[in-house]
């Protein structure tokens, strides 16, 4: 894989790669509904770049939150001390979020399928999992009603699923206008970004590989993917992070692990 | 009316085996003290009930205090997962749990129909999700009005709602600022309810956004970094330390066992566990 070298400081990382490229996603003035984890490293780069209007939501109530760090956690601190308010949950949820308030629900997952949908919940039976993930959270929520919602996750066979052993988010659902028959306000996934590259759905909802980030190759994407994976035919390669922008997330990021 | 006890006394007099207890604090505001003296007082077979169960619920769970848990996401912030949790749903350890699952948005509208004297609350989420299938607490709806299918959860009830808070005025009016939760929802959701606070002040501080007036709280502690390893807004920090040497410290059963007995059983109360922790950095 190649490292892209920039003036004064190392080669940008896999994860860092991840970021910028998440963060570019974002327009500003944009209204996020962000998810903890790289979905918040990505928004607060994109606030400390190009799109320094952007709104973050956190699901502690924080709206406008304005962080000089990404947190450790959604309620952390300095969120609500730099917010320009600050609600209870249950305001959240339903006067901002259900209500139509939000652009972008910016998530992290464990699994995706090849329609978007996310596993949060467990990895094996329900009853009797392999492995206990965290939950549902704000997730299935934020991905029904946000106006549209963004999706981060490295992408391996274990991670991109044939069939996920639970569905706790819905993205399009089964395909065609499955998501739409299902009452959704939101218009589900755009676009996942992941370690190889960048996947957008097609007219059906299926993701399909529209970008590589720089080095990776389409065996590799295809071998990290438990479905036949589409790749679009102007198959594009994603700008190297700048230096500007490594700069800006490597001072976001300096002492948080 | 509220009366101030010690937290021994409040949970004594309010927490009992087999109760359905919630215990609130949206990452800010954890009532730690109150959970710790839970687990000193050897309650079990209690169904706990929480948005975020984080490292407080992994304590009373890896502790053998819960039958039930009630919950929207388990894991411990920024850091990773529960071991205990993980482990009492993965292996029956060291009883088996059972779980009733939402989302964030599901449990914020049972505590807001809880706190509203409503059967049930209403809003659009779960459709799609396999989760209806695996909680029976989650039914479609349809509006009256408009025809709309809805999504119908029950109020959440619970026996007791403890929180904690950072102000406390002479005559028991609570005061809290900065992130909210579902504290105010929890304490009105439930039948009896304690607040631990960090002081006592003879006129609540300007910058509290939400009042529990003394006569909706049955007994109030003052307990001093009560909420520590989170936080209290203007009060300190979040000990982010904390919550990234308890991956190591809960992964283990018996480092957790050990853990729970010099920090809970072993000492007298929470400002013992927080002398430890002060004197010492977690075994890594």
């Amino acid at each position: 894989m190649t490292m892209q070298l920039v003036e004064e400081g190392p080669a940008a990382t896999t994860d860092e790669i991840m970021t910028v490229v998440a963060a570019r996603e974002l327009r500003d003035g944009v209204v996020c509904f962000v998810g903890i984890g790289m979905p918040s490293t990505a928004a607060n780069l994109a606030r400390h770049t190009h799109a320094p209007a952007a709104v973050l939501i956190y699901e502690s109530g924080t709206i406008g939150a304005k962080p000089t760090r990404p947190p450790l956690s959604i309620g952390d601190g300095e969120l609500a001390q730099t917010a320009d308010a600050v609600v209870s949950v249950p305001e959240i949820f339903s006067y901002w979020l259900q209500a139509g308030r939000v652009d972008v629900g910016f998530l992290g997952a464990a699994q995706v399928d090849r329609f978007g949908n996310i596993n949060t919940t467990v990895v094996g039976d329900y009853a009797h999992p392999k492995v206990r993930l965290p939950g549902a959270g704000g997730a299935p929520e934020i991905a029904a009603s946000a106006g549209q919602t963004f999706i981060m996750l490295r992408q391996s066979p274990r991670t991109f699923v044939e069939r996920l052993d639970f569905r706790t988010s819905v993205g399009h659902a089964e395909g065609q206008d499955s998501r739409s028959r299902l009452g959704m306000t939101g218009a589900g996934p755009q676009v996942v970004i992941t370690d190889i590259g960048v996947l957008r759905p097609d007219g059906s909802g299926e993701l399909v590989l529209t970008a590589l980030h720089p080095g990776r190759t389409v065996q590799e994407a295809v071998a990290a993917t438990g479905w036949p994976l589409v790749v679009h035919q102007a198959l594009q390669v994603t700008a190297s992070p700048t230096a500007e922008e490594l700069r800006v997330l490597r001072a976001l990021t300096a002492g948080v692990s | 009316m509220a009366t101030f006890q010690s937290l021994a006394d409040a949970v004594a007099s309010n927490v009992f085996d087999g109760d359905v207890v919630a215990m609130e604090g949206f990452t800010h505001l954890i009532p730690y003290a109150a959970g710790h003296e839970v687990i000193r007082q050897r309650r079990s077979d209690l169904t706990l009930v929480r948005m975020t169960p984080d490292v407080l619920y992994d304590q009373m769970i890896g502790a053998g205090c819960a039958r039930k848990l009630v919950f929207s996401w388990g894991g411990n912030p920024g850091v990773g997962s529960l071991h205990r949790f993980r482990e009492a749903v993965e292996q029956g350890w060291p009883r088996p749990l059972q779980i009733e699952e939402h989302s964030h948005a599901g449990m914020a509208a049972r505590y807001v129909a809880g706190a509203s004297g409503l059967p049930f609350g209403v809003l659009r989420g779960y459709v799609g999700t396999d989760l209806p299938e695996h909680t029976a607490t989650i039914a479609s709806i349809t509006c009256p009005f408009t025809g709309e299918q809805l999504t119908a959860v029950p109020a959440l009830a619970p026996d007791v709602g403890i929180i904690h808070a950072q102000q406390v005025d002479r005559c028991g009016n609570v005061g809290i600022w900065g992130i909210q939760g579902v504290q105010k929802e929890a304490v009105l959701a439930a039948k009896r309810s304690i607040v631990t606070v960090e002081e006592v002040v003879d006129e609540l501080d300007p910058r509290v956004r939400v009042v529990l007036p003394a006569w909706v709280v049955s007994s109030i502690a003052i307990v001093p970094r009560g909420a520590h390893p989170s936080y209290a807004h203007g009060y300190y920090e979040r000990d982010n330390d904390f919550y990234q040497a308890w991956e190591a410290v809960s992964r283990d059963r018996a480092a957790f066992a050990s853990w729970v007995d010099e920090h809970i059983h072993d000492t007298g109360g929470f400002a013992e566990h927080l002398a430890l922790v002060d004197r010492q950095v977690l075994p890594a």
